[in-house]
């Protein structure tokens, strides 16, 4: 899952930023010839500009392969979604498991986030639901069970509670 | 030290800085207190009402944005004014209207029950399902307004000042980047700070712009906008604002640990590259803010995260590689000052990593509006921006002759290490649980987490208490040498 190789990613790489930073700060407080120290650094920052400039086109073109927005048709679920101060509306409450379901996500009054979890309360997909506009989104539920919905844009003083259910079968 | 033709800085001046600094620091420890106390009532140990805890949450938002703007602004005053002509007065019409708007917000928020998040995301304001009434959310925008009414004469004098003395094209080292001039390039400070001048020009009349349209929906029920429209406007203001915070800030590094370790940070070509790029940048990445808004057009989104992902280098290669290089074998004495500071180079530029992550589509569909979001934000501002204030403010206080750090001193900066660091880690996991950020009541499940975070925060709320303790002992010092 994403969550999982985020939160990796974001642990390995600030220890070996807080690695290169303790090492520096270990000998910092000798002394040596501070023009022969800038030069090795100008030196090795052009390396380290295109080590990152290789790591980030590798990266985007990795992650921007798969973007969640949906394209073409062929979906026979279709979900029409309302967030309003606090419930949502949803115009079924069963889908199917392994069939993409179509979210056609707006909302009645202020901004709401329509966040799916899996039985296991792991956020699975979502998108904003917004006055005046629809956001299409689309998601094939792997498994049958029970998927909780909840709000996550803050709309009100009972955002927590916008609350609903839905079951996959 | 200040170049010919440009006066010493006025008594006036240093008292404004002190001054601003003095708020940022009271704010700053109210807050985070209030910080605590959210992340108590999440974990089930403190009883609050959840109309009340939004309140909290909407007063320590807007506030800590605010300081972090005040304690940026005073930095950049500070050192700027070492280069050109700025206004005392105009320093202090900032404060002011600070103060003034400050009381606003409040009143708004804690009489008037106001309580959309700092962001004012429309059309909550004027739609509050009975929370609170239209005149609050008018004092609330209002209040906010003013406020950025000052910061936008502070950029205008800033501007006019830069300006004057160097012109546009010299004070971002054009002349040196496309022309080959051999000209001594602008000062590092001088540099910065245009970047966060233009930048946060447009960043508060975009602000303005949807708090002026907001203040006519609020006090003319028959107006209405586009709710898309005015989610870009408050974005674009918002991260723009936030980002300019530590720009401004980062400034104080850039003299201080110069002047530390007796090492000239220049305005290179590769410094000059970066902070041109981050003008761009800066200005064009806000959408990785709206990614989950699907009718958005997909150029824009896409492009969100491009910029957020090379938004990293000059972070990277110009001003954390640029700390190390300067404290590498320098002879550098660690004081609570040095310290801060390079702590706060680190936290920058390991706080945009899960920020970069977030703002990667694919992530943020998982990842958007769960605690992973206050987790990035709360490492590079908490151990970061604010670092970089206080470490200047300490400085201040040290006048000609610094006092020896203490063990006490040592023992309070370590604890706002490991409480900080713990605070944005706990976010952080948090984040990749999927728990929801701006949540009043939580699921039982996520109460542990919560608890840990609290303990964490009132950590760092000791460090930096340590911290405000001393500098308010010598305020009386930083007056004088300031």
């Amino acid at each position: 899952m994403p969550q999982q190789t985020a939160w990796l990613v974001t642990v390995v790489l600030v220890v070996v930023l807080a690695a290169i930073f303790l090492r520096v700060i270990a000998t910092a407080s000798a002394t040596a010839d501070y023009e022969a120290i800038a030069k090795r650094a100008t030196s090795w920052r052009p390396r380290l500009f295109w080590a990152l400039a290789v790591l980030t086109v590798v990266a985007l073109a990795f992650t921007l392969r798969r973007l969640p927005y949906p394209q073409g048709d062929g979906v026979t679920q279709v979900v029409q979604v309302t967030g309003t101060q606090w419930a949502w509306q949803l115009s079924r409450d069963t889908v199917a498991a392994g069939q993409p379901v179509e979210f056609q996500v707006t909302s009645a009054d202020v901004n709401h986030g329509f966040g799916i979890y899996d039985p296991q309360l792991r956020l699975v997909t979502q998108v904003q639901a917004m006055p005046a506009y629809t956001n299409t989104l689309r998601y094939t539920f792997p498994e049958p069970g029970t998927y909780p919905i909840l709000c996550l844009e803050y709309c009100g003083m009972i955002h927590h509670f916008m609350k609903t259910e839905l079951v996959v079968q | 030290m200040t170049p010919a033709g440009v006066s010493p800085i006025a008594a006036g001046g240093r008292r404004g800085v002190v001054t601003s600094l003095a708020v940022f620091l009271v704010v700053l420890l109210l807050m985070a207190v209030l910080g605590v106390v959210m992340r108590s009532v999440q974990g089930g140990d403190v009883p609050l009402a959840p109309k009340l805890f939004y309140e909290v949450m909407t007063a320590h938002g807007i506030s800590l944005v605010g300081i972090a703007g005040l304690g940026g602004a005073a930095v950049m005053w500070y050192y700027l004014r070492r280069y050109v002509e700025l206004s005392s007065a105009v320093l202090w019409f900032n404060v002011i209207c600070f103060l003034l708007g400050a009381v606003l917000l409040l009143a708004a928020i804690f009489v008037g029950g106001f309580a959309t998040g700092w962001t004012f995301l429309y059309p909550l304001p004027v739609h509050s399902n009975g929370q609170w009434g239209n005149g609050a959310a008018a004092m609330y925008l209002g209040g906010l307004l003013l406020i950025g009414v000052g910061f936008l004469v502070f950029y205008l004098d800033a501007g006019r000042a830069i300006l004057g003395r160097y012109g546009l094209s010299r004070a971002l080292g054009w002349p040196q980047l496309f022309g080959g001039s051999a000209e001594e390039p602008p000062p590092t400070t001088v540099v910065a700070s245009t970047v966060v001048t233009i930048v946060n020009t447009l960043a508060l009349l975009a602000g303005a712009t949807i708090l002026v349209l907001e203040l006519f929906t609020a006090l003319s029920p028959g107006f209405s906008m586009n709710p898309l429209l005015a989610k870009n406007l408050t974005y674009f203001f918002g991260h723009a604002f936030i980002n300019a915070s530590i720009y401004m800030s980062v400034v104080g590094l850039y003299e201080i640990l110069a002047r530390e370790t007796g090492r000239p940070w220049k305005s290179s070509k590769p410094f000059l590259i970066a902070w041109n790029a981050t003008l761009i940048m800066v200005v064009a990445v806000y959408p990785h803010h709206v990614l989950m808004d699907f009718v958005m057009p997909r150029w824009m989104l896409i492009m969100g995260q491009v910029l957020s992902y090379t938004s990293g280098f000059p972070v990277l290669l110009a001003t954390a590689y640029g700390t190390l290089t300067i404290i590498h074998r320098s002879g550098i004495r660690w004081t609570l000052v040095s310290s801060l500071l390079v702590l706060s180079t680190f936290a920058w530029a390991a706080g945009v990593i899960p920020a970069i992550l977030d703002a990667t589509i694919v992530v943020n569909q998982v990842m958007h509006n769960t605690l992973w979001v206050p987790g990035h934000f709360h490492f590079y501002l908490v151990l970061g921006q604010i670092a970089m204030v206080l470490a200047f403010a300490l400085d201040l206080t040290n006048g000609s002759a610094p006092a020896a750090d203490t063990p006490r001193d040592r023992l309070a900066f370590w604890t706002y290490v490991v409480g900080g660091l713990g605070l944005s880690a706990v976010f952080l996991y948090s984040g990749h649980l999927g728990i929801p950020r701006r949540y009043a009541v939580y699921h039982p499940d996520w109460m542990p987490y919560a608890r840990f975070g609290a303990l964490f925060g009132l950590l760092a709320v000791v460090g930096m208490g340590w911290f405000a303790l001393r500098f308010f002992r010598r305020i009386g010092i930083a007056l004088r040498s300031a």
